[in-house]
Formats: structure tokens, sequence, C-alpha cells
């Protein structure tokens, strides 16, 4: 079912709130204010948003150490997520996840996993409690390229397609596998087609363009919805900065500067969609209205992050069991 | 409830064998509580104690061999409203399985700020001394004492092991329950009562003495109280600790016994380099070291791999001569 027109605007929000963000996110991590590593979702914001726009809230979801667009593109508040970055108590995860895994499990988000390929069973454990709790709830998990050739991709996709699982893998595939290309580790390039040899549904879409995003992660959550199991969905798209802020290394390239113009210039998801939007009927005005709040959005989670305090020493031991084992704690500060 | 139930009452027990205890545990369990489910290998035909025929399809599930991944899975359905029991059988299996036990399941908690908890149980059993070679013979416990966010319980007797499982089943957090198969046929007393548990981070005095604190872990257990039972006859009289739970350690426990012996030796048969004893003599060392009235001494296996010939095999592990021997040394 095609989006109505609000839903169309709500999925240009996010995909531009991934944008902005990410921007604004990258200055500070340069500037110092966010430590860690930075890996920037800008290019895939179409993969992410229109296959999140076919959940609901109560959908579980997996994602990846590209983990900054999952919760954005399931429409989580951004301040938590920005304090988060800058390791503040406030953040989403309490300081304790930081750029690589920005969970939040009020959209549904349980895990992203920096262990590539981690968080695939996972969801695949969200279908099996679905199915044992009689829900109609599906889990999507999100994946690149690279963690295809893990093993818990072959062991989890076996399972759910043997127990018919309301699960809908969806492989952002950008290419490259930090620098690793598709060509140079997969022996079978196209991903969707070992979907068939697990016995279920494969689907190769085009990652830039939201709206085929989104009907297909539609028609599969349809599917796992109503009992047809799990759908492998390959949606091709471009990271465009490099794997991590700051890790561009000169004199090896492992993709040609033309490649990455020609997908700025050409393949962007959010020109592109802009483009939908206007030729849609949505008017120059009703989208500027949008960027404007984007922009306005970014800015008040920037600041809310900034003016946040860093964790009290006193809670280092916080969220570690459910039981807080004073003991242990006492035991490795040396207090005893 | 259960066959297996005598008299009604708080207090009434049963005998029975620290492996019907293990299945006790699990029916109970399952039958209270719809949220729990079983997962492991071989189920339909191995469960355990015909688990299997008590309960429908989606209570117990068979799984294919592809241990890394259905640990995932008993994760992920954990998260969202389940409380898995995984059975991952023989310990070197732990292996595979321990990417999502350490990096998913030990961390989400704490990685995600509180927001997830994970309530699930990985159950393996330490198959050694039966002659399986070392693939099949492994104690992998002390490589999981250091991972943060997990509880790991090893415990001696039938009632123990029911308590701990219950209670296991029963915890927010990621608990590892490694049995030990040499204690499988072991009979005592189990209490029939459907909410005994026994709680975990409780260590246990298993035979109360005087002269020398004996820490045995698992399988150790048994010949730690039957070389008590030979000593006290010569009037040496050893008090015989089991930590039960190997995480969080019950210090507290332990350093009480060595305050009043002044003397303590740990037995286990997980080999020697940063096991569970070297924890407990460098704790006690910090802790109660002005108590030590002679050295600590540790039994254990030694820093090579479980050969297959019983010949080999039996050199192994710690014996009652070695352990008799320990303590004449330190009086």
């Amino acid at each position: 079912m095609p989006l109505n027109k609000s839903r169309q605007c709500e999925t240009y929000r996010r995909m531009l709130r991934i944008r902005r963000f990410e921007e604004e996110g990258t200055k500070l991590y340069i500037a110092g204010k966010i430590p860690g590593a930075y890996h920037a979702s800008i290019g895939q914001e179409a993969t992410i948003v229109g296959a999140c726009m076919a959940l609901r809230d109560d959908d579980a979801m997996t994602g990846t150490h590209r983990s900054h667009g999952h919760p954005i593109g399931k429409g989580a508040d951004l301040k938590a997520l920005m304090a988060e970055l800058m390791g503040k108590e406030t953040g989403i995860c309490k300081g304790r996840g930081g750029s690589m895994h920005l969970a939040d499990k009020s959209v549904g988000i349980i895990g992203e996993s920096a262990i590539v390929g981690g968080g695939i069973p996972l969801a695949t454990g969200c279908g099996l409690s679905a199915k044992v709790r009689g829900t109609d709830q599906v889990s999507l998990c999100f994946f690149g390229d690279g963690a295809v050739n893990q093993g818990t991709f072959h062991e989890s996709l076996n399972m759910a397609s043997l127990w018919k699982l309301p699960v809908i893998y969806v492989c952002e595939n950008n290419g490259y596998a930090i620098t690793t290309s598709v060509a140079r580790s997969h022996g079978q390039p196209s991903i969707a087609k070992r979907a068939e040899s697990y016995g279920m549904t494969g689907i190769q879409i085009d990652g830039q363009d939201v709206r085929a995003v989104y009907e297909t992660t539609d028609e599969a959550v349809q599917r796992a919805r109503s009992g047809h199991g799990p759908t492998l969905i390959e949606a091709k798209t471009y990271r465009f900065d490099e794997h991590q802020v700051g890790l561009f290394v000169e004199k090896s390239p492992y993709r040609s500067a033309e490649e990455i113009e020609e997908h700025k210039t050409r393949r962007d998801p959010i020109v592109l969609y802009r483009h939908v939007l206007l030729s849609d009927g949505i008017s120059e005005g009703e989208l500027a209205t949008i960027e404007a709040e984007v922009l306005k959005t970014v800015s008040e989670a920037i600041r809310f992050g900034e003016e946040s305090a860093m964790p009290d020493a006193a809670s280092l031991y916080d969220y570690l069991y459910s039981d807080p084992i004073p003991d242990a704690a006492q035991r490795a500060t040396g207090s005893r | 409830m259960s066959a297996a139930i005598g008299k009604a009452g708080a207090t009434a027990q049963v005998r029975m064998s620290y492996l019907d205890a293990l299945v006790q545990a699990q029916i109970e369990e399952l039958e209270r509580d719809e949220r729990v489910i079983l997962m492991g290998e071989n189920m339909e035909i191995y469960g355990g104690g015909k688990i299997f025929e008590r309960f429908d399809a989606s209570r117990i599930w068979n799984m294919p061999i592809s241990e890394t991944s259905f640990t995932g899975v008993g994760i992920g359905a954990a998260i969202t409203g389940l409380r898995p029991i995984v059975d991952l059988t023989i310990a070197s299996f732990m292996y595979l399985a321990s990417d999502p036990i350490i990096n998913q399941a030990s961390k989400l908690r704490y990685m995600t700020g509180g927001q997830v908890q994970v309530p699930i149980v990985f159950r393996c059993c330490m198959y050694y001394g039966a002659a399986l070679a070392a693939q099949h013979s492994d104690r992998p416990y002390p490589m999981f004492m250091n991972v943060p966010g997990l509880k790991i319980l090893c415990p001696s007797s039938p009632a123990d092991v029911k308590g701990l499982l219950k209670s296991a089943v029963r915890d927010d957090d990621p608990v590892m329950l490694f049995e030990d198969t040499k204690l499988w046929p072991l009979k005592s007393e189990v209490p029939t009562d459907p909410d005994y548990l026994v709680p975990i981070g409780k260590a246990d005095v298993k035979l109360p003495g005087s002269d020398v604190t004996v820490v045995a872990i698992g399988g150790a257990m048994r010949l730690a109280l039957d070389v008590g039972d030979t000593l006290s006859k010569e009037g040496i009289s050893l008090e015989v600790i089991d930590p039960r739970t190997l995480k969080p350690l019950d210090m507290t426990t332990i350093i009480e016994s060595v305050a009043k012996t002044g003397r303590l030796i740990l037995i286990e048969n997980a080999h020697r380099i940063a096991n569970v004893s070297a924890e407990i003599a460098a704790i006690v060392c910090e802790e109660a070291f002005n108590c030590l009235k002679k050295p600590i001494l540790r039994l254990s296996a030694p820093d090579v791999h479980v050969p297959f010939s019983p010949a080999l095999e039996n050199l192994v592990f710690p014996t009652k001569t070695q352990l008799a021997a320990a303590v004449r040394r330190l009086l």
C-alpha cells in the first residue's frame, strides 16, 4: 500500500533527520566533542527509512555498528541519541553504548551490534519469541554486505525459514565491507539469490529509492505477520563518507573518486525523493517547512547533549546486573 | 504436579539423582511460567527425561546444529519476553556459543543503559574422564568468569542443582550452569516444594570442620567429602565448602572458614592456570592473609589437554590420595 501524504512527509523528515544529524555529528566528532569512532549513515537514508516506515513501534529491530540512522529511521527522539554520542548520562544508553550502539528500545530496537553479523540471530530470536507468544509482531534486521559472509547469516536464515519466523532481513549493501568490495569477497555476488538456498523469498531492490524499499518491506512485513515466514531484501545502497570519519587513506583508494562523486550527484536518496514529492504535488513550501524544522530539531539535540552532564563516577557499575553486587564492585576498585 | 513428589508441605523431600533433579527443575519451571522455553539439539529423542512429551512444540525447540546462532536466537527471545533455557550439551560447545553469550547476553543490559534485559539460562555438561578426548572433555567455566555481566553456577548436589536452576530461570540476568557429569548419578534428598530456590551467590558448608578448609568445585566435591570422611577417622577435621555459584563468588563464607582453620586447599578439575582456585586464593591473600598459618594449596588439572587413552586421562585430574596428602602437608 503506497504511503499517504502525511506518511510521505514523515519519510522525508526522517531521511533528512539522519542526514543533518550525521553532518552535524561529523563536525562535532572532528571538533573533539564526540569521543570514540564515528560511522555515518549518509547515503544510506532511503534504505533505512524505507524499511522502518513499514514497521510498528512494537516490532523489534536490530542494527549494526553504523547505528545512528536506525533509531532515527524508526522515529526516535534525537536528543538522547546526540547526548549518547557525546558520552553523557542523558544519552539513550546512559553513556554506556556510544556511536556504534545507538539502541532505543522505546522504538523497538533491542541492540545495535558492532560484532558484524551479531544482530542476525537476535532478530531471529525476536521472531521466534513473537511466534511463541502468539502475537503478530515482526522483527527486522539490518546488516551489511560484509555480514552476509558470517556464519550467523547462514545459520539464522536457515532457522527462520525452517520455522517460518516473522523476520525481515534487510541487507544494506553499500558495496564495501570497510574496504573489501563484494566482488572481492562474495562467491555469489547477488546477495538476494542466497535466499533461494534457504527456501525463502529474496528480493534485490534499489536502496536509493525509498518508495521501492518501503513497498518491498511492507509486502515482506505483511507476509511475516500473516504467518508466511521471512524475507531477505538486498537493498543496493552507497556510503558517501568513509567507513569511519578520518579513516581515508590517500595512497590506497579502494573506490574511485569518480564512483563516489557519481553517487553523490546522481544517486543521493534525499534529492531523488525530493523530486518525487514535488511531482506528487507536495509544494516547495511544505518541504522547506520540514527542512527548517529538521535543522531546528538537530540544533536542539546538540544543545541538549552539550548541556548534559557526564556520567557520575559512582554510576560505573549501574546497569551491569538487574540486582547490583556491591561486594564485587568494592573488590574490583580495591576499596576493600 | 510431578510424579516425583512425595508428601505435601514445604519441608517434604524425596531422594533423587542430580540428573533427575535437573529434569525436575526444568519441568517445574516450564509448568509454572509459560514464558519459559527449552532450546537444544536432539531434544525430541534425548529430551532430558521425557520433558518433551509433557509440553507442546512451542515450548521445546529442537535446534539444528547451529550453536552460535541458536544461542543468539535464545538471547533475542529473552529480550522480547521469553525466558529460554538453552541447552548446549557438551561444555566444549560453549566455545561456539561464546560470541553471543559474551558479546550480546553479558553486555546488552550494560551497553543499552538498562533498556534491555536478558533473562536466559545457558546449560552445559562437563563430560571429562570418559575417554572422549580433548574436544569433548573440557571444564571451561574459568574462561567465562572473566566476563562481567554473567552469573555462573556449578553446584554439586541434587538439591542445589534443582534450587539453583530454578533461581536461574527466575533471574533477570544471563546465567550459565556448568553441570558436572560425575555428579549426574549422585543421589540425595531434594525438597519437593515447587518454589524451593537456592539463592545465586551463596556458598554452602557441606562438611563442618576445624583443621583445614577445603573448597571443592563441581565433581571434585565427591572426593573432598570422601577424604573428609576418611580423615575424620584419624581425628583430622576438614571443613568442606561448595561455592555453588562461581560468579558472584561468596567470599564471605570462605574467608570465615579460613579465619577459623588458618589452612586452605582448593580443588577443582579445570586447568590450573587462571582457574577459580586461583581467583579464590588471590582474594584470600588480599583480604585474609593474616589468618593463614600455611601456604594455600591448589589441586587441579595441569596445563595439558585431556588425553583419550584412559591410562593417560587418569593422570590429569586430582585424586583422593593427592588431596589427603595435601591435607597432611598443611598439618
